[in-house]
């Protein structure tokens, strides 16, 4: 297998891996929820180690791939007007919106800059105090406290000409969602290990207990991802439903305190859509009424909007776990890295890029694989 | 995005109120916020998500991390021009693309 001397440490993995087909006697469903999860898990082959009874299901955990339709659409018209600088992250630029991109808006002369950190974007505001910066505020709980600090720092430095176009979502009642779906699969949860060393693991307790399922914290390494299915598996098969920290270099229990407290200040709990899978309850953030002259949207008026999700893209499927990228009919075909129709195709940490990018377009399970492995 | 990248903190300093330090990344060195971690040392390890650190971590996890992301051209994708990234991906061949450096997983341009 091409990547395998990347695990590193290639004799922990196999014995990691001995434990899990020593472990497993049925067929488990289990959901790793981020991104990042997905693509390591793809870019190894992990899903090809690990036993046919073990199938990972990936989940809704991309930002790039659930903010809105409507609200990258947003974004497109705000970056668009003159007077205007507009900042996001790298990853946004090339993510359609009904007729087009932020790479395009920047090559028909829209101001949109790439920033590494939302405190750059701060930086851009006060050098140009006679334009409005406006700075693209989505992603999970790991990326909402810098930018609820950005926030607050505006604030607190009387930065008037900056503002955040808001799209946060929060984990846990995104998993929530997926069990009370009538066509839930998922048994067992890796859960995201970067929104919990923000947010520790208290919010978890409470869901494994009400929906019967395992929940381990994991990393983003090989490693980290066989231990996290390791230990899932270990759970279900003696009928457990516990929250475990299998990531404990980089989570403590409680998290870290000064940033949920900074998110408690600056955001309040909102409904928020998620792009292909609909609104769900309290799944997102809003700028707190403290701060909602900091409110892009309220800034610029930007109604009228009209938004086309593409027919063809099931990346909502694919966001819920119910459908494998290869199974869409677009994969492939119509919808390529180069021209895609949806986010899961654009974004790095998409489903379907991830996918396409390692050339697992044949994925009826490939047992001949799995010999030529040296890992199993 | 969602990447969170292990780093050594170089130097730190109080700007505009808030506690900065310049942070090393394998090579990459880049501004960061200590605010969420304040009590965070010159020479201790952090990961750090879009410019802000976020848990301490050990130095030997660290370097681990950081290794394996450095193999697998993460911190390249973290820190590397956005713009050529994004120009890359939807199909533009810079020249000093050709030719094909034999790896096979970017060569999906064919
Ligand atoms: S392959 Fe393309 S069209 Fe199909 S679900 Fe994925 S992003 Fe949408």
């Amino acid at each position: 297998m091409k990547y395998i001397d990347e695990f590193q440490d290639p004799e922990l993995a196999r014995r990691l891996l001995d434990d899990i087909h020593a472990t497993v006697t049925r067929p488990w469903a289990l959901m790793e929820v981020c991104g990042g999860q997905t693509h390591t898990i793809i870019r190894h082959g992990i899903d090809q180690l690990l036993p046919d009874q073990v199938e990972l299901i990936h989940g809704p955990g991309c930002p790039v791939c659930v903010t809105p339709l409507e609200v990258i659409d947003k974004a497109l018209e705000i970056a668009s007007r003159p007077g205007v600088i507009f900042c996001s992250f790298g990853d946004m630029l090339r993510v359609p919106g009904t007729d087009r991109d932020l790479f395009r808006v920047r090559s028909e002369g829209g101001d949109v800059r790439v920033v590494y950190s939302p405190l750059d974007a701060l930086r851009i505001a006060q050098q140009n105090p006679q334009q409005q910066v406006v700075f693209f505020g989505i992603g999970f709980e790991t990326t909402a406290p810098p930018n609820a600090m950005t926030v607050y720092q505006a604030s607190k430095l009387g930065i008037r000409n900056f503002s955040l176009l808001v799209s946060h979502v929060r984990v846990p009642p995104a998993i929530e969602a997926i069990m009370q779906s009538p066509s839930c699969r998922v048994q067992g949860f890796l859960a995201a290990g970067h929104v919990c060393s923000v947010m520790g693991v208290g919010e978890y307790p409470e869901l494994a207990e009400r929906f019967k399922v395992p929940i381990v914290v994991t990393g983003f390494e090989p490693l980290d991802i066989l231990e996290g299915v390791r230990r899932t598996v270990r759970q279900l098969e003696r009928g457990e439903h516990r929250v475990e920290n299998a990531y404990q270099r980089a989570v403590r229990p409680e998290g870290n305190p000064a940033a949920q407290a900074m998110l408690e200040d600056v955001f309040e709990v909102t409904d928020r859509a998620w792009r292909g899978i609909g609104t769900i309850a309290r799944s997102g953030w809003k700028l707190s009424e403290r701060y909602r002259e900091f409110d892009a949207e309220q800034r610029f008026s930007v109604s009228g909007i009209r938004t086309l999700e593409p027919a063809a893209c099931r990346a909502g499927e694919v966001l819920q776990g119910l459908l494998k990228p290869h199974e869409c009919e677009a994969f492939g075909t119509t919808c390529t890295p180069r021209n895609p129709l949806g986010a899961t195709m654009v974004s790095s940490e998409g489903a379907c890029a991830a996918y396409y990018l390692y050339r697992r377009l044949d994925l009826n399970p490939a047992p001949a694989r799995l010999e030529a492995s040296p890992l199993v | 995005m969602c990447l969170a990248v292990p780093g050594r903190v170089l130097d730190i300093e109080e700007r505009d109120g808030t506690r900065m330090a310049n942070v090393d990344f394998g090579g990459v060195v880049k501004e960061v916020c200590l605010e969420y971690l304040p009590d965070l040392q010159v020479g201790e390890y952090a990961i750090v998500h879009v410019g802000f650190a976020l848990q301490r971590l050990d130095e030997e996890s660290a370097r681990h991390t950081l290794e394996l992301f450095a193999d697998l051209g993460m911190l390249q994708e973290e820190f590397g021009d956005p713009w050529e990234l994004a120009a890359r991906e939807g199909g533009f061949v810079f020249p000093s693309d050709l030719p094909s450096d034999g790896d096979a997983e970017r060569e999906e341009a064919r």
